[in-house]
């Protein structure tokens, strides 16, 4: 807007509006932020009183985090060549040894795979879906629609018992492929709504003059649809990222070892007396960090994408 | 018809009346790239749907595969409906539903309305709440259990700064009076962004001529925020509660994490409540009835609020 008008916010409004947002958002990161600072701190600092705001980093957490480690008498201790690695020396300070790796690099790998394989079904079925409902008469194309979207609806508690049943006869649970099929199907009310309004926003003259220079309808789509919609695959692709990252309810009914993904294994990161919480926190911290990341990158397209494209702004 | 009369007529037909010109046909085409999707959802949702519907008149138990099934017609159903427990469930959802719909409304809109004020580096700061509802809500929710612990954790901590009260006082997730509300808060905490952002969407669609216009007839501010502002955010606000709704009606991850249901039942929600019949009890068949009662609620509830919506739309 230019110059002045009488619906334009005054100067001292603007500022007091300014001042309120900010008080929230420095209320609402508090929790994120000590998520990790907690992650550097050691374990009798994570669980002072009061809680501490300055307190000396350490990687303490981290270690833990990777490692598994055993308690050794300090005969033991004493015996031992000096540590060769600082993660060693860390250990030792509590009588202990490195035993070996955690499983924590194994659940965040489960969650990269599943997350990237589910992630590029759905992307792939979900474009050329949208593309057909967008360019084609397809018979009871409402309906299809309407079905695609309401398979969101179902609690997926509910859904989980005949999958359960399901993959147990297919030999499917706790594996990468059976957790890639599910994720690719919940996904797909997604992607292909979010893509058929991208792909709608391509004007249809593209494509006919195309046709008309003599491209097949495929070639058509291959050549100049689909960098048209580039950008629309691409946030599409990071929503269904993001949320096949954080499911937690399939993943931790039909996982359980050699497939299971992160969040389901991050609550499980217990210590002496209960959970340790700076293995917990550098953990959540690791696992949260590539959100923020995607969430930043995505933020022109946030709302389309969290309202299945029904707002576009 | 020659090759280029056809590419004439194509130019100047509609889309959909466009004709093949080479290689597989239109309607072909249509069909390969809609049919693997169908076909996904078909054999992951309604397959499995229609297992669910045949299971629920059983009395299968999926721990013993081996067991003999036998009919026994509409027994669970009449079980889960007048089971006493099933209502206290049904009742700490719509406590947990009310409330955060509520609280995310109001917050909501309320930050809306403030960024809407377009201070400097709003955008910025509008990323920033945006956050949280970004993140696993089961991770978040573990660590919460931290955030809420007497004496130690920063809320506790935080409460009783702001309130004198003692930190080692209260319990957010081990007192039965306070866990319902301990759900609410971190749900709040990380959905009102979603209705904000929607809400945004509603109060930037609002062209300023017609408050300019408003203006012009002397109407005052708080006029024009009841009788433009609330009617023309209505439809966006509608479909945030809409999504928030059904998406409350279906919360798992983060309650589980937070409270597992407790302290007693206190906020065992249904799918709570669902989960511990078929996975824990392993009652797979009364349970496949308990969710064919949630998906018929979740879409009568969903179908007649989306009637209600178009009304408010067409309005």
């Amino acid at each position: 807007m230019s110059g002045y008008s009488i619906t334009e916010p005054s100067r001292g409004q603007k500022r007091l509006a300014g001042a309120l947002v900010i008080l929230y958002a420095v209320i609402t990161l508090l929790p994120l932020l000590w998520i990790v600072a907690t992650g550097f701190k050691s374990p009798s600092d994570a669980i002072s009183y009061p809680p501490k705001l300055v307190f000396e980093p350490t990687m303490e957490g981290y270690v833990n985090l990777f490692t598994t480690r055993t308690r050794v008498t300090p005969e033991t201790l004493a015996e031992l060549p000096p540590p060769d690695t600082w993660y060693d020396a860390i250990v030792r300070k509590y009588d202990m040894v490195i035993a070996g790796p955690s499983r924590y690099g194994e659940r965040f790998l489960n969650s990269v795979i599943i997350g990237f394989g589910s992630t590029f079904l759905s992307v792939f079925l979900g474009t050329i879906a949208a593309y057909a409902f967008s360019r084609f008469k397809v018979p009871l194309k409402d309906d299809l629609l309407f079905f695609i979207l309401s398979t969101r609806m179902m609690p997926p508690i509910a859904v989980a018992i005949p999958i359960f049943l399901m993959y147990r006869e297919l030999g499917l649970n706790d594996t990468h492929l059976g957790m890639i099929f599910l994720y690719t199907a919940v996904n797909l009310s997604l992607s292909v709504w979010l893509l058929k309004g991208f792909i709608d926003e391509i004007p249809i003259e593209y494509e006919e003059a195309a046709l008309i220079d003599g491209y097949t309808r495929f070639q058509a789509f291959r050549k100049v649809v689909l960098p048209q919609a580039a950008t629309g695959i691409a946030s599409t692709a990071i929503f269904c990222l993001i949320f096949a990252w954080n499911e937690y309810a399939f993943a931790v009914l039909l996982t359980s070892g050699t497939a299971q993904t992160a969040p389901p294994f991050i609550p499980t990161i217990i210590g002496i007396g209960g959970q340790d919480w700076p293995a917990v926190a550098a953990g959540a911290t690791l696992f949260l960090a590539p959100v923020l990341v995607f969430t930043i990158l995505l933020r022109k397209h946030l709302l389309r994408g969290i309202t299945f494209g029904a707002v576009r702004k | 018809m020659s090759e280029t009369a056809m590419a004439r007529a194509a130019r100047a037909t509609p889309p959909s009346a466009a004709r093949r010109i080479r290689g597989l046909s239109d309607r072909a085409i249509a069909w390969i790239f809609v049919a693997p999707t169908i076909f996904l959802l078909l054999a992951v949702n309604i397959f499995p749907l229609i297992w669910t519907v045949r299971l629920s008149f059983t009395n299968f138990r999926a721990n013993r595969p081996n067991a003999e099934v036998s009919w026994i017609g509409l027994r669970n159903y009449t079980r889960i409906l007048t089971d006493d427990d099933i209502w206290l469930t049904m009742q700490a959802t719509a406590h947990f539903l009310f409330w955060t719909i509520a609280l995310q409304v109001l917050i909501g809109f309320a930050l809306a309305w403030l960024i809407n004020r377009k201070f400097r580096h709003s955008d910025m700061w509008t990323t920033i709440i945006v956050l949280p509802m970004m993140l696993s809500p089961a991770v978040v929710g573990n660590f919460w259990t931290f955030l809420y612990q007497p004496q130690i954790g920063l809320f506790n901590y935080a409460i009783a700064f702001l309130t004198g009260a003692d930190p080692t006082s209260f319990s957010m997730i081990g007192e039965v009076a306070l866990a319902p509300w301990a759900i609410v808060i971190v749900d709040t905490w990380m959905w009102t962004p979603f209705v904000m952002l929607i809400c945004l969407a509603g109060l930037r669609s609002i062209p300023d001529t017609i408050y300019e216009a408003a203006e012009c007839d002397r109407a005052s501010k708080w006029r024009q925020f009841w009788t433009l502002t609330v009617p023309m955010v209505l439809p966006f606000l509608m479909l945030a509660v809409l999504f928030r709704g059904i998406e409350n009606f279906k919360m798992f991850d983060l309650v589980v994490q937070l409270t597992g249901g407790g302290p007693g039942n206190t906020t065992t929600l249904t799918s709570i409540d669902l989960k511990r019949e078929a996975f824990e009890k392993w009652r797979t068949g009364y349970a496949s009835a308990y969710a064919v009662i949630l998906f018929v609620t979740v879409f009568g509830l969903a179908s007649i609020y989306v009637k209600a919506l178009n009304k408010v739309k067409e309005r």
